[in-house]
């Protein structure tokens, strides 16, 4: 196997007496999409500003390229890497095509080719039509394709990507998803940063979900379903009026699966999906069938909760002591 | 060294685009023409004055003019960026913090640098065509020189106060306070140590204490040259003490060399 593009090896970092990551063990390799998520103030930033070589880990190894991102040696590593801030505010009183050739420059194009390469990126991002206009005249999805496109020079590597659908309207998040899987399969490696889950799910080929500076879960989507166990939702449609209770009552099986809260739906567990399926599908009053996976946002809301209720008692306890 | 360039590069054309070149060069221009013409005036003559009159009375109005240009031309230089969030992204670029700072410091020295040039360079010309003396060109050259140095000074010594603060607002109350300190505390405190306390200070002592001012090592810089009658107050005691031009030039030159060392320092250490 080769070596990881990313690896993190216990790696904390904190802020005084706040643990903004507490020892983190993580890899990327090479062509791999990674989703991070966690709510603000998860650790995510400080992960992804680790992993630039911004900031040095407090105790642990961050190793990017088989090097220490702030070490000296990693230098020419850096443009390899792309990054996307989570907020940024370009200079306003450039135009966007200024604002571009100055990083692309930065990133050690020389002068000829950087304006070349900036009005390329501009293209890849479809905004060459407002190039010449100043930034503080981009409306904020406009702002955050230019963004994109300072994290896109130089065909990077490795990419860190902070929120990068916000603002964003529907085709130039399909756009960007395109491109993020264009960028993947020309072997980059690409770190998604989000709270914003729906879209996601099929570009990333792990994710990994942070709170409070800790690691909650980290898998494929599919090995996360697995560990989170939530059940599939089937909702079918008779054409007897009497609907599924009515049905399914007749049935001791398929009657464990009813709920409660929502009428003609079925929750059953992953491993029981194909045969009540089967079971309904035998059904001669059976006119549709409406079946859905936990998605990645109630996996992660699991997570989550499954955190926050292992830690309620122990606050109990530390207050009452 | 092409990073450093690409950053001056940028921070020179911000300076073109935001009129503070022209700006700056049209207010030393109007400055050193009106007193190159008008000020005679108050002894009732209109025309050109004496040289020396007329580089005293420039001198004492740069001192306070450079200074409070050069920090509201870069106080917000790095706490700017900070809080638009170019800050952490051009550090995750190939380019050092050093090499951003000198980038900046060039660039906005050199737009300082210009227009001092341009705009005492004017009155410098003028004087010279009106009276065809050779020494108008040496004085001037003297000049300017120091003002540029003072300029510099300043703009290392504001990139102190951005680095050092978290906010625009408070990086903007750091260089008045810091503008009031330099050019007009300082001097009074001087002198009222000077008549206030008896046998308080020696000559000698006093131009070590102006030392301490980059403001003042201007004014030394710029009247020692000239007739003495043309000067009076504290400097003409620390002027009768006598320092060489060139070690006056030698201790402003430490004063653009030392905050900027001091700055780089600062933004190593801080943390984003």
């Amino acid at each position: 196997m080769n070596t990881p593009l990313v690896s993190l090896v216990e790696t904390s970092k904190t802020y005084g007496k706040l643990a903004a990551l507490s020892s983190m063990t993580m890899s990327l390799n090479e062509g791999e999409v990674l989703g991070l998520f966690g709510h603000n103030g998860a650790g995510k930033t400080t992960m992804m500003k680790l992993i630039l070589g911004v900031i040095s880990p407090s105790s642990g190894k961050v190793e990017v390229m088989g090097m220490a991102p702030d070490s000296k040696e990693a230098w020419h590593c850096r443009t390899k890497v792309g990054y996307l801030p989570e907020n940024v505010s370009f200079y306003e009183q450039l135009t966007g095509l200024e604002v571009l050739t100055y990083f692309t420059k930065l990133k050690g194009f020389s002068s000829g080719k950087a304006k070349k390469k900036a009005i390329d990126l501009l293209e890849q991002v479809g905004i060459t039509y407002a190039m010449r206009r100043q930034v503080k005249t981009y409306s904020k999805g406009m702002r955050q394709r230019l963004g994109l496109a300072q994290a896109f020079i130089g065909e990077p590597k490795l990419l860190l990507l902070d929120e990068p659908t916000v603002g964003l309207d529907p085709i130039a998040t399909r756009d960007f998803y395109k491109t993020v899987d264009q960028l993947k399969s020309n072997g980059s490696s690409i770190i998604l940063c989000s709270h914003v889950l729906p879209g996601v799910e099929q570009h990333i080929d792990r994710a990994m979900i942070l709170s409070s500076g800790k690691l909650l879960a980290m898998g494929s989507l599919g090995e996360l379903r697995q560990q989170a166990a939530l059940p599939v939702i089937i909702k079918p449609l008779f054409s007897k009026k009497e609907g599924l209770d009515a049905v399914v009552a007749q049935d001791s099986k398929l009657k464990g699966f009813l709920t409660n809260s929502c009428n003609n739906t079925l929750m059953v567990p992953e491993h029981e999906k194909l045969s009540v399926l089967k079971q309904l599908l035998n059904l001669n009053e059976l006119d549709d069938i409406h079946v859905e996976s936990a998605n990645l946002e109630q996996v992660y809301q699991h997570f989550l909760f499954l955190h926050d209720k292992k830690n309620e008692p122990q606050v109990g306890k530390g207050e009452q002591s | 060294m092409k990073q450093i360039l690409t950053v001056a590069n940028k921070e020179f054309y911000d300076g073109l685009r935001n009129r503070w070149l022209v700006s700056i060069t049209l207010i030393f221009a109007l400055l050193s023409i009106g007193l190159t013409y008008f000020g005679a005036a108050a002894s009732g003559a209109v025309g050109v004055t004496s040289l020396s009159t007329t580089v005293a009375s420039l001198a004492s109005l740069a001192v306070f003019l450079i200074p409070l240009i050069a920090l509201l031309l870069s106080y917000d230089s790095f706490v700017g960026e900070q809080e638009s969030g170019t800050l952490l992204l051009l550090l995750t670029y190939p380019l050092s913090k050093s090499q951003l700072l000198l980038g900046k410091f060039i660039g906005q020295g050199g737009i300082i640098a210009l227009a001092t040039i341009l705009g005492f360079g004017a009155s410098a010309i003028l004087l010279y065509v009106q009276l065809g003396d050779v020494s108008i060109l040496s004085a001037f050259g003297l000049f300017i020189f120091s003002a540029i140095l003072l300029g510099l000074s300043f703009t290392a010594i504001s990139y102190l106060i951005s680095l050092s603060v978290s906010e625009k607002s408070k990086a903007a109350g750091f260089a008045l306070i810091t503008w009031f300190l330099f050019a007009l505390a300082f001097d009074l405190a001087l002198l009222a140590l000077l008549v206030g306390v008896e046998e308080g200070i020696t000559q000698q002592g006093l131009t070590q204490l102006m030392m301490l001012n980059p403001a003042d090592i201007f004014r030394l810089v710029n009247l020692t040259g000239l007739d003495n009658s043309e000067v009076n107050g504290a400097l003409a005691v620390a002027i009768n003490a006598g320092l060489s031009q060139t070690q006056l030039i030698s201790a402003l030159i430490v004063w653009v060399v030392l905050p900027l060392t001091l700055a780089i320092f600062i933004f190593k250490r801080k943390k984003l």
